[in-house]
């Protein structure tokens, strides 16, 4: 038994987090706040570079073949950063469900393409203010083609091609689009995390190729999922470490009543609870990154467990920053709201806390 | 990260697995598994008796303190080793509840500190279970403070001569021996005029008074020292170096019990299965659920947390102060579903007779000795305070007493 990640692993760890520091700091995540990019194409580009797009991907596809355990100490260095790149769309989704489900044909057109960053992909499945399920998705698929309307699709307006949940004949197909082609349309859209790009898409007779097999989309989704959602999760304990160091930064200068801040137990005590949440959260991730990169059959349950206990670090953690910081912490100015924002999205993608709650007790039934 | 078994650890399991199946007592399984929390079930038997019985044996053929060096009685065996006994020992484990103070704290205090002649002497003993060590830590005027503490020391000849009062000393009334912490300096800062010692407990003049607890057991004991007397030989550490003795106590407290608290979501997850609501199972139950969910990632979180610390302890890095989350977690996570469980049970479910009550009155045993986990061994605000200050690095806080010698320090009542 070990329970710790290997030299090796933390080593790339390490560059993707000096190459974050140097070239994503919160000025790259502000340029695409403020709208002047839909996501950071130098950072993109940088991460390519160092190949970590491909960190987990075969070598046979273009990929480095580095193993789960070391993308998912990239996936938190991301999540640090609170990185403004379609990383998880296109790894952790699309290029996951073409390894996954793809075709020899698919694999071997799409993955070396995923892997050098040179095209994104991404998934696509919301279509209306109610959580997403394999009967109500309104969305069909008929001899191919694609119509219907995706409401909220993470990545949507920079992706080349996504994943596709769809009505056909046997049931719910994961289909392949690509977003250039015809019957394709798509449009920006406003959220609570303008980091992020988020675009409505609306499909009209898109060709499409099935990925996997007719009528088990759902299925695969759901299998898709528990994979993603490790990756999701030390991202976002990633974020939540960055959210705490930045709380700690400001209560050890800040001074009130002739003395730090930080020294008022009702802050203390907070920071605290922030730390405990955290540590929980981190110490689920590595027994979700073990059950990912082993394949293990325990990785629905540790992968929802380490899924609720990361939502509920990085929305504690980024919620309280903000109320250590004061005035200050409310204010466009201060970088408080990164991850304030980026916290509550990343929740809701892949469902939100009460879906995996619910997934947690079905893996935790079907254990006992 | 490799959360399997590496060869070499399956066939130490393998070998505990059957020296266990071979030595245990059986027939105390299904007692000792329906035991509640603070309530040890040896079926009718004497606890102590069978206690000490399980303990010997396991001594006898190397089971005891695994990682203590063998010539004191231990097995020198890995941290992972010793994990992986624990899990082989499984309900059997209850059965050493009253050695954890002596062998998760005062025996590496005394590895630590003790001559050789003396660890030679005490330290097989205390791990076989035939001597039983207490702690004497806190006092009335030392708890969360517990270098305000007042209990004197002074030397006389070769000889201290002690005169004070400890409390909520736990197991003191089995115990033959003791470690004690003493002020014998009241003239510095109250963390410098401290000094350890060790001490036999049947020594003149000192006199043990169980305390009734809310729970109705008396777990935990007042001790008085009248003119009690100790050989300098017994000192632990240096005249006033008895702060820094006490941290070493105190960091193995942290491992001894952090990781092993339970936490009743075991027992709950059995409770909303079996039970009936609303034409279902409670656990179809989405309010149940949602509760279940977020209580199991916690629990999950601690075991995974100390998983890690196991993992760094085997590459020798020393057991810091992130260990105080595992308790000041469980407890509080103890007492929400231990009402939750009864809750569940409605108003039947206030019936302590464990033959009534479900589970032999587990949930209630954990509502009624929860509230002392948040207390024992560094208050919920305390650890609190310890990982702002000493893992975030966060300012300490104002203290009155900062800088003052003992004897001018403001005392309340
Ligand atoms: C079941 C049980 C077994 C025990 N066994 C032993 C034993 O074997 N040996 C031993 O030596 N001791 C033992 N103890 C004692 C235990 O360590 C103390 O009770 C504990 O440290 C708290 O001290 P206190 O009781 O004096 O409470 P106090 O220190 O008086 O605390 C009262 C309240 O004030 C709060 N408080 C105090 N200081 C601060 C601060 N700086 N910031 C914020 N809040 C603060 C506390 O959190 C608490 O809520 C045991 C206790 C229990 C309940």
């Amino acid at each position: 038994m070990n329970f710790d990640f290997s030299e090796d692993e933390k080593l790339v760890q390490e560059q993707t987090a000096r190459y974050l520091t140097d070239k994503c700091g919160t000025d790259a995540v502000r340029a695409v706040l403020e709208g002047n990019e839909a996501y950071s194409s130098d950072v993109w580009q940088g991460l390519a570079d160092m190949g970590l797009m491909g960190t987990a991907l075969p070598e046979a596809y273009g990929g480095v073949e580095a193993g789960y355990l070391t993308l998912c100490l990239v996936a938190q260095e991301l999540g640090r950063a609170v990185a403004p790149v379609p990383f998880s769309s296109s790894i952790y989704l699309a290029a996951e469900a073409l390894r996954m489900f793809g075709s020899e044909t698919q694999k071997e057109l799409w993955l070396p393409k995923l892997a050098t960053g040179e095209v994104v992909g991404t998934v696509a499945v919301t279509e209306g203010l109610i959580e997403a399920a394999a009967d109500n998705l309104q969305t069909t698929v008929s001899g191919g083609a694609v119509s219907g309307r995706k409401l909220a699709v993470a990545d949507g307006g920079i992706a080349d091609l996504a994943v596709v949940l769809a009505r056909g004949d046997q049931g719910v197909d994961m289909v392949l689009v690509e977003l250039s082609g015809s019957g394709v349309s798509r449009h920006a859209v406003e959220t609570v995390d303008p980091t992020r790009d988020t675009a409505t898409i609306v499909f009209d007779g898109a060709s499409s190729e099935m990925l996997g097999e007719p009528g088990a989309g759902w299925t695969q989704l759901d299998r898709l999922y528990d994979r993603a959602a490790v990756l999701f999760a030390f991202e976002q304990i990633g974020g939540a470490q960055a959210a705490l160091d930045m709380a700690v930064g400001y209560a050890n200068e800040r001074f009130a009543f002739g003395r730090a801040i930080g020294s008022f137990q009702g802050l203390k005590h907070m920071m605290a609870d922030m730390y405990v949440a955290l540590k929980l959260a981190e110490s689920n991730c590595y027994y979700a990154a073990w059950a990912l990169a082993s394949d293990s059959p325990e990785l629905p349950l540790a992968a929802a467990t380490a899924r609720v206990s990361a939502i509920q670090a990085y929305q504690l953690c980024s919620r309280d920053n903000i109320q250590v910081h004061g005035g200050m912490g409310f204010t466009w100015e201060f970088d408080c709201h990164l991850y304030y924002r980026r916290s509550n999205y990343q929740t809701l993608q892949l469902g939100g806390l009460s879906v995996w709650e619910n997934k947690l007790i079905d893996a935790l039934a079907a254990a006992a | 990260m490799d959360f399997n078994d590496t060869p070499q650890e399956a066939e130490f399991r393998a070998e505990a697995r059957a020296w266990i199946a071979a030595n245990a007592p059986a027939h105390l399984h299904d007692a000792l598994a329906s035991s509640t929390f603070g309530g040890l079930n040896t079926g009718g038997e004497d606890p102590i008796e069978v206690s000490k019985d399980w303990q010997k044996k396991k001594a006898e053929a190397g089971w005891a303190c695994l990682m203590w060096p063998t010539e004191y009685g231990g097995r020198g065996a890995s941290p992972i080793e010793n994990v992986i006994w624990n899990q082989e020992e499984g309900v059997y484990g209850k059965l050493s509840s009253m050695f954890i103070i002596g062998h998760g704290m005062c025996g590496p205090t005394m590895i630590a500190y003790a001559s050789e002649e003396q660890k030679q002497r005490y330290l097989p003993k205390l791990a076989s279970g035939e001597e039983v060590w207490c702690q004497l830590f806190s006092e009335p005027h030392g708890g969360s403070d517990l270098a305000g503490l007042r209990t004197r020391a002074e030397k006389d000849g070769d000889e201290w001569v002690i005169n004070g009062q400890k409390i909520w000393t736990s197991g003191a009334q089995n115990s033959d021996y003791g470690i004690l912490i003493t002020r014998t300096d009241p003239n510095v800062a109250k963390h410098k005029g401290l000094t350890m010692f060790f001490l036999d407990m049947r020594s003149p003049g000192v006199d043990i008074r169980p305390i009734k607890q809310v729970n109705g057991q008396s777990g935990f004991n007042e001790v008085y020292f009248d003119d009690v007397r100790i050989p300098d030989a017994q000192r632990l550490g240096a005249v006033g170096d008895g702060w820094r003795v006490s941290l070493t106590t105190l960091m193995n407290e942290r491992m001894a019990i952090g990781g092993s608290i339970p936490t009743g979501v075991p027992e709950l997850l059995e409770l909303v299965q079996s039970l009936a609501k609303d034409g279902g199972s409670a656990i179809e139950d989405p309010a149940v659920r949602s509760k279940l969910a977020d209580w199991y990632a916690k629990s999950a979180g601690l075991r995974n947390t100390a998983s890690r610390a196991i993992s760094a302890l085997s590459k020798g890095d020393i057991p810091g102060p992130e260990n105080s989350i595992g308790k000041l977690v469980a407890g509080g996570l103890m007492q929400d579903v231990a009402k939750f469980g009864m809750d569940l049970q409605g108003f039947g479910s206030v019936l302590m007779d464990p033959k009534i009550a479900e589970g032999s009155a587990r949930f209630q045993a954990m509502l009624l000795r929860s509230p002392a986990v948040r207390i024992e061994g560094g208050t919920d605000q305390i650890l609190r305070n310890i990982i702002g200050e000493r893992v975030l690095g966060l300012p300490d806080d104002m203290r009155a007493d900062k800088g003052l010698p003992f004897n001018e320090i403001p005392s309340g009542n």
